[in-house]
């Protein structure tokens, strides 16, 4: 097990110098480059030059790169070439409200999607299967823009029954369980309309790997000695096929957060996504890419937990 | 020479099968169906849309009809905020959606299968390090990194496909490195080996025509992703620019409350027809896999 999370957490090393290289030849080809970005805008003309000479902008490209990173290691994400503010601060203040969102929808896609792949493998090409196959196109199809735009028609306009944007009125003055609820409301459809065309991806994959336990021998073992198809389904097929399932939750985390550009655009909401879409109006290049290498660690972690959960599980991968 | 015309023929036997499986799939023929009209509407959007897409309407008193509903304006989809005929604007976002969806998998399936034959073939470092750079590249969700790209380099149509097709290789460099893997000990390409073959013959006339049909679905079930993506980026604003019409900006241009609810003629089509063509082209894909793949029986 060590051995295998040792060797797991070296190869990640590589990878973390590659985002980081990309990262850092992408902002090459933005005015200014990326390291001019790193010096205060508050800072007395004098140490702006001291700070140039000590970053090395005259220097090649790899001591460039290399102390780029040594500022990027010490928490210096640069400023904001659109007013100033210290980028990691910026990010760092809007990371709790996406997290709210993306884990909302990404732990009610598992909730919805298990018991619906479940359903369609056990109930394989009925009426039910079949409408649910149907079902899982519409929510990998649907672009999560025009969804949402619906939801907002339907439900917040038409039937004024959630808020159409924001988190939270500022006339609201409840506290406790009042509070919790009256944010809810704001939680509910930006939620639904992220995680929908993750149940699909949830449920397609949890049908094909239910379906390929039941073909397993013990499944028939199971049965042949009797047991209610009941307790071969729920006590010896299930936890067996949602081992693959662990491998979703790697794969669904850039995908949360890339929707979360979409969802927090289309339903106002306080978080990374809306602070990216603002960059882009003000071509706030630092703050791109100090919202692109910040969620692309976020994914390698992810990776990384996902990977080592599933060889805890799943002994067999380790070799 | 008898040998050869064997072969056809049995090849020939083999595309019809596929055919016959391709055709009894009611969701991928539906999807087919969906997806010619729509480029029809495409190639032909100047014959279809009596008025051009950029230009102003105006009534008989020379006012500009803007955001007019399709009975006070007596076209099809009425008019957008500008006065613009929305059906215009429509067929003509047909042409820009699907051609950047098509330009951007062609460079992303030509990048991957390179990337994925050389990785698969030669192994050895070359494999090492392409797939650890796809591993760097699966790591920054695709949307940052086409966003960050495109605000750089100034949104236009032409980056958007570069951007794209530089993004997204690594699926298919993935399952071309993967069937390569499966194919390179095979008989056939031991014979060619050992007739003194080329290893780029063997990789781009032996292997690649043999392990096609998967490359053709990923690049198809891609293709609905492109256009989706092409449509995000063109609603944030960083994708298609205006005035061009593309069906994600027109949805960009109706996103504000009062469009939202008194204006649907503004954003629900455009909405829709995104949503139709990815879902007949990922309907087209699964109709292809299940056709394809012989093993499979029902």
């Amino acid at each position: 097990m060590g051995k295998y999370v040792r060797k797991r957490l070296l190869q990640a090393v590589p990878v973390i110098f590659g985002i980081t290289i990309l990262t850092f030849f992408i902002m090459k080809l933005a005015p200014g480059g990326p390291l001019t970005g790193m010096i205060s805008p508050r800072v007395s003309s004098e140490s702006l030059q001291r700070a140039r000479e000590a970053l090395g902008l005259n220097k090649p490209i790899i001591v460039q790169y290399w102390n780029w990173l040594k500022e990027l290691v010490q928490g210096n994400f640069g400023y904001s070439t659109y007013n100033g503010q210290d980028v990691l601060a910026m990010i760092l203040e809007r990371l709790p409200a996406t997290l709210l969102l993306t884990v909302t929808a990404f732990v009610f896609s598992f909730i919805v999607g298990i018991p619906l792949g479940v359903y369609s493998a056990t109930h394989k090409y009925s009426k039910g299967d079949y409408g649910l196959t149907v079902f899982s196109f519409i929510g990998i199809s649907v672009p999560s823009f025009f969804f949402g735009m619906g939801m907002i028609y339907i439900f917040a306009l038409k039937l004024k029954w959630f808020p159409t944007s924001g988190f939270g009125s500022s006339t609201f003055h409840g506290t406790g369980m009042a509070l919790v609820l009256h944010k809810l409301r704001y939680l509910v459809m930006p939620a639904l309309v992220m995680s929908l065309s993750n149940i699909a991806t949830v449920m397609r994959f949890a049908r094909s790997s239910m379906i390929e336990t039941l073909n397993q021998d013990y499944i028939r073992t199971a049965r042949a000695k009797g047991l209610a198809e009941k307790a071969v389904i729920y006590r010896h097929a299930l936890k067996n096929s949602m081992i693959p399932v662990i491998t979703i939750f790697g794969q669904s985390i850039p995908n949360l957060f890339g929707g979360a550009y979409i969802t927090e655009k289309v339903f106002g909401w306080p978080g990374m996504g809306l602070l990216g879409v603002e960059a882009i109006g003000n071509r706030d290049y630092q703050v791109l890419m100090g919202l692109t290498l910040f969620t692309a660690v976020l994914v390698l972690l992810g990776n990384l937990l996902a990977d080592i959960m599933y060889s805890f599980v799943d002994p067999r991968i380790r070799y | 020479m008898e040998n050869k015309t064997k072969f056809r023929k049995k090849q020939n036997i083999f595309r019809t099968d596929a055919w016959k499986r391709f055709s009894k799939n009611k969701l991928a023929l539906a999807g087919t169906v969906v997806i010619l009209v729509l480029i029809l509407a495409a190639v032909l959007a100047p014959v279809i849309s009596q008025n051009d897409p950029y230009i102003s309407l105006k009534d008989g008193a020379g006012k500009v009809m803007k955001n007019m509903s399709p009975a006070e304006s007596h076209l099809l989809l009425g008019t957008d905020s500008l006065g613009r005929d929305e059906f215009a604007r429509l067929v003509y976002a047909a042409r820009v959606s699907m051609s950047v969806g098509l330009v951007a998998v062609g460079i992303s399936s030509v990048i991957g299968i390179i990337l994925g034959a050389v990785s698969g073939y030669f192994g050895g470092v070359a494999d090492m390090i392409i797939m650890r750079c796809v591993d760097v590249v699966n790591c920054f969700p695709v949307m940052f990194l086409i966003i960050i790209i495109a605000t750089i380099l100034k949104p236009s149509i032409y980056n958007i496909m570069i951007i794209m097709g530089l993004c997204n290789w690594t699926g298919t460099a993935r399952l071309v490195r993967g069937e390569i893997l499966r194919v390179r000990e095979m008989e056939y390409v031991q014979a060619a080996v050992s007739l003194g073959s080329t290893d780029f013959r063997i990789i781009f006339s032996h292997i690649i025509p043999n392990v096609m049909a998967p490359i053709i679905v990923e690049a198809t079930m891609q293709m609905a992703r492109a256009i989706l993506t092409e449509a995000s980026l063109s609603y944030l604003g960083v994708g298609v620019q205006l005035p061009t019409a593309s069906w994600g900006n027109m949805l960009m241009e109706a996103n504000n409350l009062s469009t939202l609810t008194l204006r649907p003629w503004q954003w629900v089509p455009a909405g829709t027809c995104i949503f139709l063509s990815v879902l007949s082209i990922n309907f087209i894909g699964d109709g292809l896999r299940d056709a394809f793949d012989a093993k499979q029986k029902k």
